[in-house]
């Protein structure tokens, strides 16, 4: 009380604004909140250490020439044979039948919802292909295996009970609101000016989608595209299901096939002995898979970017 | 001297446009409905395949060598505790990452750059690959075993990023100007994030963890990997060994018997089911309670 100036007319000093002292409890909820951040670091640091050290040691017994130029894959078999190239060509064509689908009619739906739908319709229809990627894989297996697999034998196509054209087919629709949603939002992003420009010179809407919006999005496009293709590359329970399990080099689509994803399901779902050859080439086959995702998402991030600092 | 050409009509396009215009409409529209006629297909389906087999016996016997007795209650138990766990364990984690990066990260610095990166990265990094990092870090390096805890904790890394992006947009939707209210009156940070920040971000940030959630209980490839293909006849523990319901029906499909498979539709079915009312409370979720700023 007796330090308080309060002498009638006094001018009051400064007012001092800034904290008497550095707040601890503040600085606590900052170092929380960064741990909480750290745990995603981490999480990365862990994948690749995992598959970094028992790859390490894989290929200290398998020559790293012989993984890749091999074209028999029969790790289980007396004497095995480490060639990956069955596995990759699975995966590659199980891959390109999904694109086939999911790059086109992705594409499409995207016009659809950006160019086309009325407000009220793309409200609806967004949701509604949420729920359509929130589908499990497992249920998509099924469908490829009891369903789609027989519909295409009823329809002529002379295929196996595993094949890779089920299972890519199925998984292409699956991924139509990937490619969808990503291409939508980059559409989104073109000025609105562009589309009124090339109307009032004449275009059609059908000019204005193909020339204007799609060239002007066209990163967002790529984007949508390369991490379909990394999800693809990536997907695991429909190509478990439905390709079958037999890792053979073939560009037949009737012909069951074994992708990089579905040889470490079937290996890694028994109990495999820690350290043994079968336990390596789970992480091998790991970390080739690890690598050639982790460059398509990288790729996806940077054109997503792009496009987001042209137009906002 | 150049021959006169007929006038421009102004106005009228030729037919050969329209025509294709008209086509180009037409493959729009079986683009967008490419999808949902799966999805119907789909779904029909499976309710003709596996409405024989649902009844209360496939939700709470365990599974047998008679289809007619097996049942999925072991797996759906254990999918009820993982999705408690990972409740637990994500939302919290989720929510302080996003609470850093919007509220206290400076963009400005490479680490926090390189954490959004990651964050990216991971959210589409195969779920197998997680598999891979739970089995040689939980099941073998901790020693934990093909246990549910190891389970639940991999399908946490795993929605970790989903939750993430979500509780972000959340956040950036809340105004600054409600932020710098709270300053002016002499908040401190933490105060501002704690009482004003995240109590207006809370349907968004709910409605992204309960999509999250939806998405981790019908994974089942990192499941393999730690082990949830296995027959359990006993309830779940937590670290026990356990199996899930996307597991039990991968090893439904898995078994040559038809009988099987028209099993494995009826728990799909059931695990559809669970998934379309999370996914519808989430959107009831979005619309009653997201505010309009």
């Amino acid at each position: 009380m007796a330090a308080r100036d309060t002498t009638v007319g006094a001018r009051p000093g400064p007012v001092r604004l800034r904290a008497e002292g550095r707040r601890w409890g503040e600085v606590a909820v900052k170092g929380l909140l960064a741990a909480c951040a750290l745990v995603s670091v981490a999480t990365t640091a862990g994948i690749v250490v995992a598959l970094l050290e028992p790859s390490v040691e894989f290929f200290s017994d398998v020559s790293i020439v012989d993984f890749f130029s091999g074209d028999r894959w029969a790790p289980l078999f007396n004497p095995p044979s480490f060639g990956v190239q069955p596995l990759l060509v699975g995966t590659f064509m199980v891959t390109v039948w999904a694109c086939l689908v999911a790059l086109p009619f992705g594409l499409g739906a995207a016009v659809y919802l950006s160019e086309y739908a009325r407000p009220g319709v793309r409200r609806a229809l967004k949701p509604a292909l949420e729920v359509l990627a929130g589908i499990p894989t497992v249920v998509f297996g099924f469908f490829a295996l009891t369903f789609f697999t027989p519909l295409l034998d009823d329809l002529g196509v002379e295929v196996g009970i595993f094949n890779v054209l089920s299972a890519g087919l199925v998984m292409g629709v699956m991924l139509i609101p990937t490619v969808a949603s990503i291409s939508e939002d980059a559409m989104t992003a073109v000025p609105q000016e562009l589309r009124d420009g090339a109307h009032a010179l004449g275009a059609s809407r059908l000019q204005v989608s193909t020339r204007i919006v799609i060239p002007a999005a066209v990163s967002g496009i790529v984007a949508s595209y390369v991490l379909a293709v990394s999800r693809a590359v990536g997907e695991t329970m429909i190509v478990l299901i439905a390709a079958g399990g037999l890792a053979q080099i073939t560009v037949d689509p009737r012909e069951p096939a074994q992708t990089m994803t579905a040889f470490i399901g079937a290996t890694g779902l028994g109990d495999v002995p820690t350290g043994s050859i079968e336990y390596k080439t789970i992480f091998a086959v790991g970390l080739a898979l690890f690598v050639v995702t982790f460059a398509m998402n990288i790729l996806s991030i940077r054109l997503v970017r792009k496009y987001r600092e042209i137009y906002e | 001297m150049s021959v006169a050409r007929a006038p421009a009509v102004i106005g009228r396009r030729p037919r050969r446009d329209k025509v294709r215009g008209a086509l180009f409409y037409g493959l729009l529209l079986v683009s967008v409905s490419i999808g949902f006629v799966l999805l119907g297909t789909l779904i029909v389906d499976v309710l003709r395949k596996g409405i024989g087999y649902l009844d209360p016996l496939l939700l709470t016997e365990p599974t047998s060598t008679d289809p007619d007795k097996a049942g999925a209650g072991p797996a759906i138990l254990g999918t009820i505790y993982m999705m408690l766990i990972l409740l637990v364990a994500v939302v919290p984690l989720g929510v302080g990452t996003a609470i850093y990066l919007e509220e206290y990260a400076n963009r400005e610095r490479w680490y926090n750059r390189l954490l959004e990166l990651n964050i990216q990265n991971l959210a589409a990094v195969p779920s197998i690959v997680y598999g891979i990092l739970g089995l040689a870090f939980l099941v073998r390096g901790l020693g934990l075993g093909r246990v549910l805890l190891a389970g639940a904790l991999i399908l946490t890394l795993l929605v970790l990023p989903t939750v993430i992006v979500a509780s972000r947009e959340a956040i950036r939707a809340v105004p600054d100007s409600i932020r710098q209210g709270a300053y002016a009156l002499g908040a401190t940070q933490w105060q501002v994030v704690a009482r004003q920040v995240l109590p207006a971000a809370i349907p968004g940030i709910a409605t992204g963890s309960i999509l999250a959630l939806a998405r981790a209980i019908g994974e089942t490839a990192p499941l393999l990997l730690v082990g949830a293909l296995t027959y359990v006849a006993v309830n779940p523990t937590l670290l026990g060994s356990f199996t899930a319901l996307p597991v039990q029906i991968y090893q439904w499909i898995s078994r040559p018997q038809d009988e099987f498979r028209l099993l494995a539709a009826a728990a799909i079915i059931v695990l559809l089911a669970i998934l379309l009312t999370m996914n519808a409370f989430a959107i009831w979720l979005r619309n009653r309670y997201q505010k309009r700023w």
